[in-house]
């Protein structure tokens, strides 16, 4: 049962290094390409996230770690921030069926990632921020 | 990311291959950015594209915005990732996905 983990500042330049540090487990442990591709996305949303507001307008740490716990394959992916508390699962879904014109953007990158994944759950927890996310594969 | 434009008269078509997200969407706004100045044809070739995420969203948005001010845009060779995100988002009925 494989779990690894990194720290890093949570700032949008490092989201190359928190995809490769997560790909690479994952394609060591047969994670089918299109689901490793909804994985990117949905963790990309995650630390854009946590990278914009957690710390604003300083930066600050972000912990991830990457479990794959036994069968069927799964892979549980957390984040924990120390910034201010925010459940970003707390947010109203936007209305995808408006026009162009009428449409706003924001909101949209949570939205897939609950449409995306099989779970996603936030606590706060010992002053921290913990997201987790968990896709079958 | 590598964006190639291609260019004929009015008609421009800009293909994209990589990923369209957070680090390579300001590329792809920079690269479109006086581009479709005159163009009432614009084709998105998505054919080497991996993933988009809703960054990539947002400037696809914003283009739809322009080229409904101008004429017409359709986007092609959408792969099923990408597709997905379509549906899931509603921008598959916002956008020409041919």
């Amino acid at each position: 049962m494989p779990t690894k983990t990194m720290e890093t500042e949570a700032v949008k330049a490092h989201l190359p290094q928190v995809l490769d540090f997560l790909e690479g487990s994952l394609e060591e442990a047969g994670c089918p390409m299109k689901t490793l591709m909804q994985i990117c996305i949905a963790v990309e949303e995650i630390f854009v996230n946590i990278a914009s507001y957690a710390y604003a307008p300083e930066t600050g740490s972000v912990r991830i770690r990457l479990d794959m716990p036994g069968e069927p394959s799964k892979a549980v992916i957390t984040f924990e921030d120390s910034g201010i508390p925010y459940d970003p699962l707390k947010k109203e879904d936007p209305d995808v069926t408006l026009s162009a014109e009428e449409r706003q953007i924001g909101g949209l990158g949570i939205y897939m990632v609950k449409q995306s994944m099989d779970d996603v759950r936030y606590q706060y927890k010992d002053g921290k921020n913990v997201l987790t996310l968990e896709k079958n594969f | 990311m590598k964006i190639e434009k291609k260019a004929e008269g009015s008609k421009l078509t800009v293909a994209l291959e990589g990923r369209l997200d957070t680090t390579t969407a300001p590329e792809l706004e920079e690269a479109l950015k006086g581009s479709l100045d005159g163009v009432d044809d614009l084709t998105m070739d998505f054919g080497g594209l991996e993933y988009i995420s809703s960054a990539g969203l947002r400037i696809l948005l914003a283009t739809q915005k322009i080229m409904n001010k101008q004429g017409k845009m359709r986007v092609t060779n959408v792969n099923e990732v990408v597709m997905d995100v379509f549906d899931v988002t509603g921008f598959a009925d916002i956008l020409t996905i041919e």
